[in-house]
């Protein structure tokens, strides 16, 4: 009984080609957008993985300074002690326009580094002379080789590709002279198996911090809140896409009625029919899932750099270009595809268990299993209410996407009663026959159109929320660009004393020399850079303060009071007034918070003489330089020539604005990436519900037609519609989107990045939108207006020779 | 002593094959050899020889424990330079490397730490004397009376040597060749310290008194190139005599070499071919065949004895592994002392 069974089910795709394609297309979309979101977060993940592997970051405690630095005598001492414990120095290091990162580790004594014991068991191996002892061995991946091959003056390079990205591993003696950092050291690892007996480190070194490994900040830690934004994009996007897929397999089952009915007529048991019609649809939902990874695969791939990109930029995680098939996201891909296929179609799935064998149910019948709106919009309105609640409750990012999630979909729900609403308020005040059989049919229409148009709504209310998000985020980062890079000059000495030089030579050319210095303290929230600043006029008139006491300047230079930035004040919950704990003898007011975007960490400013009490000895090698814009270029050259600087070594405001900028570009290229797409895929669900109720369309429009209304009017008509009901949705996906926009900027924001940006509005933005929906409805309709427009009369007479 | 140095070769193969060293004693690297009638300056010899590739300070002690059991220790500190010279920081070219360990007859337990010079975690100076790595150390006011210390994960101790006699000089005048081809060493020893002192051990402390011997040898060239491994012997008699005997296993034949050191310390050398040893007995230690009773005739002492292990599993899982550890003798002789072997695969 199977064979004839499947021969039939097979029939309809065979007559129905572009159908069968929509639904492909319709599950592969939305595979596609998932998976490719879900490749590129594995790639992330494993890339974390795999640079705390090679440099065996992770397992063992370790032993901060919160003062910054722990001093060389201090390891010797603990060392002397007896303890076990691996001497560690790391910091940015720039070669010419990139930023890097240096590791160096006491090599003799660290856990072994792949990296390592590869250059010492290769063809030609590498010994520990060569390594340990002037110059030095530098290791980082070969596509930095030609970075740093203009660099003669670095120690020669072993290329690996066991050390992550945009990393230079070497030996403690070669990064102090790299960094400038003799005798300092960043952080020590206390290796396991200590000898019995020792002296308990509180007593020998009371200032160091024991951190265990589960604690110390971890990029992917840091970046998880990224993951979760492309998530919840993907997911959106695969919900959006299975839209498509319901509408499809709706107009699938409902041009079947009639062979089903046969089928069961000729005895095949209802519990049979319905297991073949699930086999078929997971069977398509394999073929649509596998041709989504595929895409996914690809596009994974083109979005990857660019994600890649911000992830170091923001938050300075390593992270490779290239996209790997993982068995985690494939499977995961393709049980989305099947999952989600099955409960696009679960509600034509029951109404195929509920078809009465022997009535011959025409349209109504088919269509009395749908739920009315006003029922539609009390689950919508539940949601919404309890994503607001769970805000209100919860915290966190979870809790904000939950709200998000809540809203969104509540709001798609909604939608078919509020467009109800509006058609009989238009129905009310229509004038003529016509007019009237206009609103009443579209109201009529409704049930059928409104997952396409909910999806529209999604896609229109994300498009307009992010796209406020990201460009208010751009507004208020230009801004803040302007007020935070005063200085004409920023200039980077070679050590201290040329720093010193340099700024005694400048002090007579210049209106004003800032030294930028700084040091990396321990908080409980995370790292934390602690920035001493002279009194200066720049920073009184300039300096982006979202919140601050009275003479908040005068304090600060009076060494009363520390400025402290947005992120930590979030993060720590640390307001103006408020104590900030610098170091454990050290505590100071805070008198204000200042907005810092792009930078994950938490930062403090403190007065120079305070600065240079409590940390002495930070390099004093940066410097921002006041003079006259117009001489800013003639002054660098000078600089370049007096002191035999590098270019990169005195770099113009103008270039670290647009490298910035572009960092922040880089950021948001997926997120538009994924709007787009969304968008159209939301057109796409469209084109697929009017194309399902174009079969449904010919009973109702043939006693129109015989009333005496042409069918080119007809059609015209057609096209109207779609335009009309898309602009309401658009009308209505306007406020949802501001709310959206609101709740990105003042919730997830916070959560994710740790700033909060005031909100922009962009009306021209929403025109384009709005034109670009019509456009998307008005073409979506025309395929349906067109055959409308081209459909033989009798067809339409047929409609009134038999009961369909 | 001077066979110990292979070790620290075998340690270092990535960086001196890599430099095309064919393992022949030139000093085309700018180290400094060792040439015969050198006058040794002390105290200033006690200490460090930067320019010289290798070298080391190395006591080994049989004890006896309140308890009444046997046991050895072994304290060595070992210099390897990867430049003949010295700088402060980081990038200091002299490599230490500290073995520790503590052997009874059941247990034989060690420890190893590597460091390098020029930041203060490892060295050696001459006045006062003092040599350590981390938190061992040996250290004094002189050679005469020294501390001596040391921890791993599951022993400590702490001794107290005290010098019974003069110091004495291998080979010629403390030149001491160590092969046909002529490579060569300078070597001397303190054999007779008097030990007191504590060991802390998980089956709980123990006092311990003895005897320790010293070995300080430093040299910049490699063995021949034939030479595969060595068998050390350094024994205290019942009678007060010493012997020092060590065999050079090669292709080309073994070199023999002993120092026989009267009870009032005179010496004799004994040149290559009067020391007779042959292995009796083999045990499996760390996955090979390790002889741990040997025979030992020295002829023109009237010398016939048989030397034991008194654990058989004395074997040093270190960056270069080796077996060192305490032995018994009996025969023509009685007494106690210690055994090194390396180069058994």
């Amino acid at each position: 009984m199977i064979a004839p069974v499947v021969q039939a089910l097979a029939s309809h795709w065979r007559r129905h080609e572009v159908q069968l394609a929509t639904l492909l297309i319709g599950i592969a979309l939305a595979t596609a957008l998932w998976s490719a979101v879900q490749a590129i977060n594995a790639e992330a993940r494993a890339s974390y993985a795999r640079a705390d592997a090679q440099l065996s970051v992770g397992q063992f405690d370790e032993l901060h300074a919160p003062g910054g630095f722990i001093p060389l005598e201090l390891y010797v001492k603990l060392r002397r002690a007896g303890w076990q414990v691996v001497a560690v120095l790391e910091g940015p290091f720039r070669v010419d326009d990139r930023t890097l990162r240096v590791i160096g580790v006491d090599l003799l004594s660290y856990p072994a580094l792949p990296a390592i014991s590869e250059a010492r068991t290769g063809p030609e191996p590498l010994g520990l002379t060569e390594i340990l002892t002037a110059p030095g061995r530098i290791f980082a991946r070969p596509d930095l080789a030609p970075l740093l091959a203009n660099h003669p003056e670095l120690p020669p390079l072993i290329e690996t590709t066991a050390v992550p990205p945009d990393l230079i591993l070497t030996d403690i003696g070669v990064a102090e002279k790299l960094l400038s950092k003799r005798g300092q050291i960043s952080r020590l690892v206390i290796l396991p198996d200590q000898p019995a007996g020792l002296p308990p480190l509180a007593d020998l070194a009371p200032e160091l911090e024991r951190v265990r490994p589960s604690e110390a900040v971890d990029t992917a830690q840091l970046a998880n809140s990224f993951h979760l934004n492309l998530s919840a994009f993907g997911l959106l996007a695969f919900a959006v896409g299975l839209f498509i897929v319901h509408g499809t397999v709706g107009l699938a089952m409902a041009q079947r009625r009639g062979m089903f009915r046969t089928l069961r007529a000729l005895g095949v048991p209802l519990a049979l029919l319905i297991r073949m019609v699930l086999c078929e649809l997971t069977a398509i939902a394999l073929v649509g899932g596998f041709l989504g990874l595929v895409l996914g695969y690809f596009l994974a791939g083109a979005l990857l750099p660019d994600v890649a990109a911000t992830l170091r930029g923001l938050y300075g995680a390593p992270m490779e270009g290239h996209v790997v098939l993982r068995p985690l996201w494939v499977g995961a891909g393709l049980a989305m595809a099947v999952g989600g296929t099955l409960l696009a179609s679960g509600q034509s799935m029951w109404r195929l268990s509920k078809l009465p064998l022997l009535d011959a149910p025409g349209l109504q019948a088919w269509r009395t299993g749908m739920t009315s709106p006003l029922r539609t919009a009390k689950y919508g309105g539940a949601l919404i209410a309890t994503g607001t609640a769970t805000l209100m409750l919860g915290d966190g990012l979870a809790a904000g996407f939950v709200m998000l999630a809540g809203l969104l979909v509540g709001a798609a729900l909604l939608l078919p009663a509020l467009l109800a609403l509006f058609l009989t308020g238009f129905e009310r005040r229509a004038n003529g026959p016509v007019a009237q059989w206009v609103w009443a049919d579209m109201r009529a229409q409704l049930p059928g159109l409104s997952l396409a148009l909910m999806a529209l709504l999604l896609a229109l209310a994300t498009n307009i929320g992010v796209g406020t998000m990201v460009s208010s985020f751009r507004l208020t980062f230009i801004g803040w660009l302007d007020q935070r890079l005063t200085s004409e000059l920023y200039l980077t000495a070679r050590d201290d004393q040329q720093g010193a030089e340099i700024a005694e030579w400048l002090r007579p050319r210049s209106d004003a020399v800032l030294p930028i210095r700084r040091v990396e303290l321990r908080h409980e929230t995370g790292p934390l850079f602690l920035y001493g600043i002279v009194d200066d006029p720049t920073y009184r008139q300039n300096w982006p303060l979202i919140a601050s006491a009275p003479d908040v300047w005068d304090r600060v230079a009076a060494g009363e009071a520390v400025l402290i930035n947005e992120q930590l004040a979030r993060r720590a919950n640390l307001w103006t007034g408020d104590r900030l704990t610098i170091a454990p003898d050290w505590s100071l007011e805070i008198a204000g918070v200042y907005s810092d975007y792009g930078n994950p960490t938490g930062q403090a400013l403190v007065a120079m003489q305070q600065f240079d009490l409590h940390v002495p000895g930070a390099p004093n090698r940066r410097f921002g330089i006041r003079t006259d814009p117009a001489k800013a270029t003639e002054l660098a050259q000078a600089l370049r020539d007096r002191f035999d600087l590098p270019p990169q070594a005195v770099i113009h405001q103008a270039a670290i604005k647009a490298q910035s900028l572009e960092i922040f570009e880089n950021t948001f290229v997926v997120t538009s990436a994924l709007n787009i797409l969304t968008l159209g895929i939301s057109g796409f669900a469209i084109l697929t519900s009017l194309l399902t109720l174009w079969t449904q369309r010919l009973p109702q429009v043939a006693p129109v037609w015989a009333l005496g209304l042409t069918r080119a009017q007809l059609a015209r008509l057609e096209l109207l519609r779609s335009v009309l009901l898309a602009a309401l949705t658009a009308c209505l996906a306007l406020p949802l989107g501001l709310i959206l926009a609101w709740i990105l900027l003042a919730i997830i924001n916070v959560e994710a990045f740790g700033w909060r940006l005031p909100m922009h509005l962009f009306p021209f933005d929403w025109v384009v939108l709005l034109a670009l929906t019509l456009l998307a409805a008005a073409v979506a309709a025309a395929i349906p207006a067109l055959r409308l427009n081209r459909l033989p009369p009798s067809d339409l007479l047929r409609v009134f020779a038999n009961e369909r | 002593m001077s066979v110990r140095f292979l070790p620290l070769f075998l340690f270092l193969p990535f960086s001196v094959l890599a430099q095309g060293f064919a393992g022949l004693g030139t000093d085309a690297e700018g180290y400094e050899t060792p040439r015969p009638g050198y006058e040794f300056q002390f105290p200033a010899d006690h200490g460090a020889h930067p320019a010289f590739r290798i070298e080391w300070w190395y006591v080994t002690a049989t004890l006896t424990g309140d308890d009444g059991e046997s046991y050895g220790i072994q304290w060595t500190l070992f210099r390897s330079a990867l430049k003949p010279f010295e700088r402060q920081g980081w990038q200091n070219p002299q490599l230490w490397i500290g073995h520790a360990a503590v052997t009874t007859a059941e247990h034989h337990r060690f420890a190893e730490r590597i460091a390098r010079g020029g930041i203060g975690q490892a060295g050696v100076i001459a006045t006062p004397f003092s040599a350590w790595i981390d938190d061992w150390e040996m250290a004094g006011p002189d050679m005469e009376t020294l501390s001596l210390s040391a921890r791993g994960a599951d022993f400590s101790y702490e001794m107290n040597l005290k010098a019974q006699g003069p110091l004495v000089f291998h080979g010629d005048r403390g030149f001491s060749v160590k092969s046909a081809d002529g490579q060569a060493s300078y070597y001397y020893s303190q054999p007779a310290y008097a030990v007191t002192g504590s060991l802390r051990l998980p089956e709980g402390d123990v006092q311990v008194t003895g005897q320790a011997w010293m070995d300080r040898e430093w040299s910049s060239q490699p063995l021949s190139k034939d030479q595969t491994g060595w068998d050390w012997f350094s024994l205290n008699f019942d009678s007060g005599a010493r012997l020092m005997a060590f065999r050079l296993r090669g292709a080309r034949g073994d070199f023999t070499s002993a120092t026989w050191i009267a009870p009032d310390g005179t010496t004799r050398s004994i040149p290559d071919g009067l020391v007779e040893t042959a292995p009796l007995e083999t045990a499996r230690v760390a996955g090979r065949e390790i002889p741990v009773r040997w025979r030992l005739k020295l002829p023109a002492e009237n010398l016939d004895i048989e030397v034991s292990a008194l654990n058989p599993d004395a074997w040093m899982e270190t960056s270069f592994p080796y077996w060192e550890g305490p032995v018994t003798v009996a025969g023509t002789h009685q007494g106690r002392g210690y055994l090194e072997m390396t180069g058994y695969e």
